[in-house]
């Protein structure tokens, strides 16, 4: 087949590459692997027009193109420089682009609040990550951080504007996804805030894509609200037929207990991409199929090893035999202690996966007492609308 | 039989001289080492009545910890949990409701907290993980218990006492080196 397109010639960090004219230094990088992909905040390869926003994708162009090798005189931000043929880039071996990655990161820290033991996206946070990777132990910023009031945006999304990067990628997804977006980003700079036109719910069917593309805390799953850390849930691919969607999710289960419905991510973060198209998923599947029953399991997710949710986690499906049903022939053993007469934690007859919100003091009344069940859930529902600060 | 070592001594078989066979000069050779002793200086302390100053690093059972309001400072984040080697600690988290403001310090709390005693080694990288100051171990060590269900410590164990209502007992969960952080300089 003879190649229309004509493949330029990219050197990142000493690696080269041959990419297709119009690739993005960015996506180039991506190409050659991990270890040179420049991080990046804002752009979101399935979202047009991402990107540009966050500057963390920053890199050194030392030679132009093999007509003109001369460097840029700035950093420009990878995910939006087209590749030119001969581009020689620097990454990771440049001094001028960790120390630019470093201000940035403080710059994005300035305002983001250290609520990380709080927030449900913790342990897959891209700016925990970058903070982790670029960020300094304490920060020199001394005045009060902007502060938001904490919003329901819909019956299953939670909107926490204090921690907002502002990358857009929300709006992106309400555009691009969605038939009519109703919310979007209010006045500017500091003040600027992520809201829906008076507070109007966002009942669209793929709205909650924007949970999975938030690179930070700030939209989060009301369903899962604080039920359980991220790293100690075994996520599982699954999948059910949809009439919406591709029906193809990531589960995040305790046990046999659906905690909550993500979709597919891609070794970058973002949506996976299946029989090419992009695996969004529908309301349907990520807030109402929360029964073990309602999927089909066809095996663990592979993590990398680096992150914290592999803490514990083993990847492969063999389990070895257990000893005991070749010792005992069969039989059962016979336990002499019932975890659940000692043990308060995951108690059977409270399932944290089943209540629509987070758990509250009214969640873990003693069943002796026999409180109305229903009453406590309406009770939390008023609770989960109330706004909180004066 | 070839010998291991070049070093054996075959057992003396000569009779006893009539000094060794009087028996008493060995006797009181010994009972004098003996009684030198009780005027030397004791090694040993008197426990339970009497405790030896605690090094500043040691590790007891856990508590989790309380800001000087008496609000709860754990946030239920399970770093603690994901850094326990013997895996001994699980939580279950729940949010604040509005009017619990006095009970915990932050938006999102442990509703359940519990350490398997049992399975704790007290290494002490829970204390060394927890953001918020709530996990300590403590000067409590030797826990005893009739059954192993005793040994699972919920949040009624672990808690310490309320710094307003109870400072007594505040001050003893805190144990003495809470005064001297930096240790007695008796440790050794």
């Amino acid at each position: 087949m003879a190649e229309e397109q004509q493949l330029f010639k990219i050197t990142i960090d000493g690696i080269t590459i041959e990419v297709p004219q119009g690739t993005t230094v960015l996506n180039a990088a991506r190409m050659i692997g991990k270890e040179v992909a420049p991080p990046a905040m804002c752009y979101y390869s399935k979202l047009e027009g991402s990107g540009g926003k966050c500057r963390t994708c920053l890199v050194e162009v030392a030679a132009g193109s093999t007509k003109d090798p001369r460097p840029m005189p700035k950093l420009v931000a990878s995910c939006r420089t087209v590749v030119m043929d001969g581009m020689i880039v620097k990454n990771k071996t440049s001094e001028r682009v960790i120390d630019a990655r470093n201000g940035i990161v403080e710059y994005l820290l300035i305002n983001h609040p250290l609520d990380c033991p709080i927030c449900d996206q913790a342990g897959e946070c891209h700016l925990q990550d970058l903070g982790y990777d670029h960020g300094l132990a304490g920060t020199r910023y001394e005045f009060k951080r902007r502060t938001f009031v904490r919003e329901d945006i819909g019956p299953y999304v939670q909107l926490h504007m204090t921690r907002c990067i502002l990358c857009y990628r929300c709006v992106y997804v309400a555009d691009q996804l969605t038939d009519h977006r109703v919310h979007g980003i209010l006045d500017r700079g500091d003040h600027s805030d992520i809201s829906t036109y008076v507070s109007k719910a966002i009942d669209n069917d793929f709205s909650g894509n924007m949970i999975d593309v938030c690179p930070v805390g700030a939209l989060t799953d009301r369903t899962y609200r604080f039920k359980n850390r991220v790293w100690f849930l075994k996520p599982m691919d699954a999948h059910r037929d949809c009439d919406k969607c591709c029906g193809k999710v990531t589960l995040w289960n305790r046990g046999d207990e659906v905690y909550r419905v993500t979709a597919r991510k891609d070794p970058w973060g973002e949506v996976q991409e299946i029989d090419g198209k992009t695996a969004w998923i529908c309301n349907t599947c990520r807030f109402e199929k929360k029964k073990a029953s309602d999927w089909t399991i066809e095996g663990p997710t592979k993590i990398d090893r680096h992150s914290v949710i592999s803490a514990n986690h083993y990847a492969e499906k063999v389990q070895p035999p257990d000893p005991l049903n070749k010792v005992l022939f069969g039989r059962k053993p016979l336990l002499l202690m019932d975890i659940h007469e000692v043990s308060k934690v995951n108690t059977p007859d409270i399932d944290l996966s089943k209540i629509p919100g987070p758990a509250t003091s009214t969640t873990f009344i003693d069943r002796d007492e026999a409180k109305d069940i229903e009453q406590a859930e309406a009770e939390r529902l008023l609770i989960n609308d109330h706004k909180e600060l004066p | 039989m070839q010998a291991l070592t070049n070093r054996i001594k075959p057992v003396s078989r000569k009779p006893m001289s009539i000094w060794e066979r009087m028996y008493l000069p060995a006797i009181f050779k010994g009972m004098t080492i003996t009684f030198s002793h009780m005027f030397k200086k004791v090694p040993t302390i008197r426990y339970p009545e009497k405790t030896r100053p605690f090094s500043p690093v040691f590790r007891g059972l856990q508590i989790l910890n309380r800001d000087e309001e008496g609000r709860e400072n754990c946030t239920a984040c399970g770093l603690c949990a994901v850094a326990c080697p013997a895996e001994a600690i699980t939580m279950e988290a729940a949010e604040r409701k509005p009017g619990e403001e006095h009970l915990y310090r932050e938006e999102k709390y442990a509703a359940k907290y519990e350490i398997n005693m049992l399975r704790c080694i007290f290494c002490g990288l829970c204390e060394e993980a927890c953001p918020k100051d709530a996990v300590y171990l403590s000067e409590t060590f030797a826990p005893a218990n009739y059954q192993r269900k005793g040994f699972i410590y919920g949040k009624e164990n672990l808690l310490i006492p309320h710094p307003k209502e109870d400072p007594e007992g505040f001050a003893k969960a805190r144990g003495s080196r809470a005064a001297h952080p930096e240790g007695h300089g008796n440790e050794h």
